[in-house]
């Protein structure tokens, strides 16, 4: 068994391709039935936990700079920790990510182990 | 009246009472003191009773005797009393004497300590609930053994341990501070929960044990919320909890003891009045900023007193399994929630989510599975439901399995 970060971002700011309310309200039940499912599994690393809005961004000057963007149009959304035996487990764990349809990703990194 | 009734029920309710208070006044390293003294006092009015008839004010009467002994106590031993005095800080009263409280407050606040005390985790849960139902149910060792379904000796020296660990860790029988509230609680209302499904799951066939067990746990947990201190949300909604579960209890069984499924349930078996009870609970749950895991299952608990099988009571069952899992993964409630699933999303999907549950140990795991492919693929439904009854080693469920199987043949 291993862990596995799942990032998800989307696009948070051209007004164009965000989700209407009705769609964001639909995605609550397919997120928690998401979430519900790895836990099933017993496959969450770790509890959850939500990130705010806001955020700061140190750059490469060491300015700092409110959040949540760096140079990307995406900001996360949000991440979770979950158990799997390899990439494959990961990825189809992912696939099913409520992000994806609502036009965002997920990226996926394994823990390593050993010292820092 | 009925005499032969009487006694042990008063001996029950009046002995962890009076022990209570004993081993608040007296600490943890001479808790046997405190059940001799106790038990000399049931004797006594044993002996007593069966000849002279029962007094008419039989609680006064073991109170009497009860502050007798232990004043009689005192007296042939004054080095231990002493040693009390100068522990408990007596107040400015000149009274040469140590008083006996046996006032409500002091019973009341006698076995809120006592709770805080057995339910350390310093000893085991199975531990803990061995030592609660002795010393503050005033059940028998035999009694509890039945419980178990294992023997007095086992019991024996589980009690035994558990007391000596407790005196070993120097634990202070005490009105619990609150910061110590804040970090027991949790495994205070661990071990009532444990003793509660002791009763509900058991699978003695002794029903009225099982009802007495039950019993026992809304009565300490309903004692926590009397007491201001620990009258908080989560132990409202494990109360709630308990008292939707208890409502189901005379329809969960039949004259043969077999065990009846939910929805094979007759619901005017079903004691209106726990329900409400429940919902009152619940209610009084919903405050605060904290959600623990019994809101949740008192939540569950909720929708399952409605019988109809609308699809508002099985999204809600799901929303809730979901965060009840999502907050504290257990197997039962991975298998509870793929069942709403099914109900919710339909059997295909449930089935794909159940496959990757992959509980090969668990016979419940494959009753699930065969419920689920009933009707979809019966001869995979059968497979399941037969390595189920492999697996299982409880006579009722076995039956239940049987049945099941029968239903698709």
């Amino acid at each position: 068994m291993n862990e596995f970060v799942l990032i998800f971002r989307r696009d948070y700011i051209t007004k164009e391709t965000q989700p209407s309310p009705q769609e964001l309200q639909d995605s609550l039940k397919l997120w928690q039935d998401w979430l519900g499912g790895i836990a099933a599994q017993d496959k969450l690393a770790k509890p959850l936990q939500r990130w705010d809005g806001e955020g700061k961004i140190v750059t490469t000057n060491k300015n700092v700079i409110n959040g949540p963007y760096a140079e990307i149009k995406e900001a996360i959304g949000g991440l979770i920790m979950i158990k799997a035996a390899d990439y494959d487990e990961a990825v189809a764990i992912a696939n099913g990510c409520p992000i994806l349809e609502l036009g965002g990703n997920v990226e996926i990194r394994m823990a390593v182990t050993g010292t820092y | 009246m009925e005499e032969s009734q009487l006694l042990p029920n008063l001996f029950r309710t009046e002995y962890r009472k009076i022990v209570s208070v004993l081993c608040y006044l007296f600490g943890i390293d001479n808790i046997e003191i405190a059940e001799d003294i106790t038990s000399d006092t049931f004797l006594a009015a044993t002996e007593l009773w069966s000849v002279k008839g029962i007094p008419e004010n039989p609680t006064a009467w073991l109170y009497t005797v009860a502050k007798n002994k232990t004043k009689n106590y005192l007296k042939r031993n004054s080095v231990f009393e002493q040693k009390l005095s100068v522990e408990i800080k007596h107040t400015a009263n000149k009274s040469e004497e140590i008083e006996i409280d046996l006032s409500v407050k002091n019973i009341n606040d006698s076995q809120l300590a006592m709770i805080f005390t057995v339910c350390n985790p310093a000893n085991s849960t199975e531990a803990q609930i061995a030592l609660a139902l002795n010393l503050l149910c005033g059940f028998g060792i035999q009694e509890i053994a039945d419980g178990f379904l294992t023997n007095k000796e086992v019991i024996y020296k589980r009690i035994n341990r558990a007391k000596e660990k407790l005196k070993e860790a120097n634990i202070k029988i005490e009105q619990p501070t609150i910061s110590e509230i804040n970090n027991r609680l949790e495994t205070v209302l661990t071990t009532l929960y444990l003793l509660f499904s002791e009763g509900y799951y058991s699978t003695s066939q002794n029903t009225i044990l099982r009802k007495d067990l039950c019993a026992e746990a809304m009565r300490l947990t309903f004692l926590l919320i009397e007491n201001p201190t620990t009258n908080l949300p989560a132990v409202n909604a494990l109360l709630s909890l308990m008292c939707f579960h208890s409502s189901r209890f005379d329809a969960r069984t039949n004259e043969n003891g077999e065990t009846i499924l939910y929805q094979d349930q007759d619901e005017t078996l079903w004691n209106q009045e726990l329900i409400e009870k429940g919902q009152l609970y619940l209610v009084k749950a919903s405050t605060g900023t904290n959600l623990s895991k019994y809101h949740l299952e008192a939540g569950i608990a909720y929708w399952h007193t409605q019988k109809e099988d609308t699809p508002e009571k099985w999204q809600n069952i799901l929303q809730l399994y979901n965060r009840l899992l999502i907050l504290e993964y257990s197997p039962i409630a991975a298998l509870n929630r793929t069942f709403a699933l099914a109900k919710t999303n339909g059997k295909k999907e449930a089935i794909i989510e159940a496959e990757k549950l992959n509980l090969t140990n668990n016979p419940f795991y494959y009753s699930l599975l065969g419920n689920l492919y009933t009707d979809i693929d019966n001869k995979k439904a059968i497979g399941n439901f037969e390595k189920a009854l492999q697996i299982t080693n409880s006579p009722a469920d076995k039956a239940t399995i049987i049945k099941n199987i029968n239903l698709i043949r």
